[in-house]
């Protein structure tokens, strides 16, 4: 006999680490996604029953596939199609057989590459990807999931049915991609890795602005990616570069979840140990060679890391990154940023100028006008400011963002004042 | 499995018959269709009448109705197929990439149904 409450502790234990391994080695058996899901649900519900019984079993993880192998063989036989000849049901039946010879449970085979290049598949929309990685290889609920993208958990569900089924009926392989496809597909996992790092990072509706876990989900998944096919310059650029932002999470938000631009944080607060890791994973990317979008992000973010100061970042090293990164990247927000360099190299009236044809993109992208306030600012154009102030705080999705924004356009019209003051003393002085 | 990659394009005046450049339009379809039949994907592939020769009919209470044209109004109409046979969907987007109008057009690739 076990208790309920160690039961579940074991459960969670077996989900938080083995999930996608476990799914993933199923998958391979079954090469079937939702029998594979459904299978091991079945298993996870005879988990409670059973290990309540007679204890938590030595391999937990082993018990567990070859309980899903076992339903899934259930689900085999009550299905209409039911053919008792087919390959298929002829090797589970062998695999079964071997797992009831063997006592010790044999190791469960790593096939989580192959499931994230599925999950990640082009073939399927970007939410989808992300919402299946998540939900495959992270072990989220469908319930979480839907938290994390504010949609309704029926709707979620849905969205993983149809992908799932999708998979299925299109032919969409249970494989790592061949050589020729290999840049373009590990791009597509890369990306969906990012996203979810974002989501964590930014939580663009909810008021919260760092949702932990997703970013350290994001960092687990880059890092399996890695264990799983070393050496990948993009992939060591990935993690570098989360490992950097991420290392500034103490510092960027006050406790009311108020947000805090890098120039205003306290670097005390940065994370020495893991901006180091950064700073080694850029080194390491880098020397291999094969620069891709990831590594240059990494490096902008390690231009920042080694600053002293705000005043003291390498903004012309940043300004030549954020040009080598529109080679890959030419879109309006990636030349904001580099607006956004221009400024502190060439001053603000530069970056007006340069910032100006991006208004047809941007309109609607609220970081475009808080740079632009910030230019108008140090430009002393402060009307223009205050203007372009209102405009990036309407466009907030979050209080934290809308909070911040309001500070900034404050103390844009405290100076302002200050500045008038001292015109008008000064005018006072000459009569 | 087969796949029917579908062939999508904006109607545009093709080059005079006999032309460099009617030739060398041809030649990429010769070639694309030869690298099929190579490669042992091929199971069979056609080029369609423009859609002016395109004749819609529904059913409606029993009743025939047909329409001049394509049933729906769209920018790019259905040019064309091949017919494929493929081992998944990574191999059908392979070979599907290499017709000519993928560069200027949209090439749809749909699963054959089993129903057997």
């Amino acid at each position: 006999m076990a208790a309920i409450e160690d039961v579940r502790v074991a459960l969670n234990g077996v989900i938080a680490d083995q999930h996608g391994r476990i799914l993933s080695a199923l998958i391979a058996n079954l090469r079937d996604f939702q029998m594979a899901e459904d299978s091991l649900q079945d298993a996870l519900t005879s988990a409670i029953s059973h290990w309540e019984r007679s204890g938590v079993p030595h391999n937990p993880a082993g018990w567990l596939l070859q309980t899903a192998r076992r339903k899934a063989i259930d689900r085999i036989r009550r299905a209409k199609s039911f053919d008792a000849k087919s390959e298929q049901y002829g090797m589970l039946l062998k695999l079964d057989q071997k797992d009831a010879e063997d006592e010790r449970q044999e190791e469960i085979p790593d096939e989580r590459l192959r499931l994230i290049f599925t999950c990640c598949h082009p073939a399927l929309d970007s939410k989808t990807r992300v919402a299946l990685t998540l939900r495959t290889l992270g072990g989220l609920t469908t319930g979480e999931i839907a938290r994390a993208f504010l949609d309704s958990e029926p709707a979620m569900a849905q969205r993983l049915v149809r992908a799932r089924h999708k998979i299925k009926v299109s032919g969409i392989p249970f494989s790592v991609p061949d050589a020729d496809a290999w840049p373009e597909r590990l791009n597509s996992v890369l990306t969906v890795i990012y996203l979810i790092f974002n989501e964590g990072y930014s939580a663009t509706r909810g008021d919260q602005q760092i949702r932990k876990d997703l970013c350290e989900e994001a960092l687990y998944l880059a890092k399996v990616v890695d264990k799983l096919k070393p050496k990948q310059a993009e992939t060591e650029g990935l993690i570098a570069l989360m490992t950097l932002i991420h290392a500034r999470k103490s510092a960027r938000a006050l406790p009311d979840g108020t947000m805090i631009s890098i120039e205003d944080q306290d670097r005390g607060l940065w994370d020495e140990k893991a901006i180091s890791n950064g700073l080694k994973g850029v080194k390491t990317a880098l020397n291999r060679h094969e620069l891709g979008p990831y590594q240059v992000q990494a490096a902008i973010q390690a231009v920042h890391a080694e600053a002293e100061s705000f005043a003291a970042t390498g903004w012309a090293e940043i300004m030549g990154l954020y040009g080598a990164l529109m080679q890959y990247d030419a879109s309006a927000v990636v030349r904001l940023n580099w607006c956004v360099a221009l400024s502190f190299v060439n001053g603000a009236e530069a970056a007006l100028n340069a910032s100006g044809e991006l208004a047809a993109d941007l309109d609607q992208y609220q970081p475009y006008h808080a740079a632009r306030a910030a230019f108008y600012r140090a430009a002393g154009k402060f009307e223009d400011a205050d203007f372009a102030y209102g405009r990036a705080i309407e466009l907030s999705e979050n209080g934290s963002d809308a909070r911040f924004l309001d500070a900034k356009r404050r103390e844009a019209k405290k100076e302002a004042e200050q500045l008038l003051g001292l015109e008008v003393q000064q005018g006072g002085e000459e009569s | 499995m087969q796949y029917l990659a579908l062939i999508y394009s904006k109607p545009e005046p093709t080059p005079e018959y006999g032309s460099p450049a009617f030739v060398e339009m041809m030649q990429e379809w010769k070639d694309v269709t030869e690298t099929y039949v190579k490669d042992g994907v091929m199971v069979s592939g056609n080029a369609l009448q423009p859609v002016e020769a395109a004749t819609s009919l529904r059913l409606r209470d029993g009743k025939l109705e047909t329409m001049d044209g394509p049933f729906a109004e769209t920018k790019e109409h259905l040019g064309g197929y091949y017919l494929l046979e493929c081992k998944d969907l990574d191999e059908a987007i392979k070979y599907a990439a290499m017709i000519p109008t993928a560069r200027n057009g949209t090439v749809e690739v749909r699963p054959i149904m089993d129903v057997g």
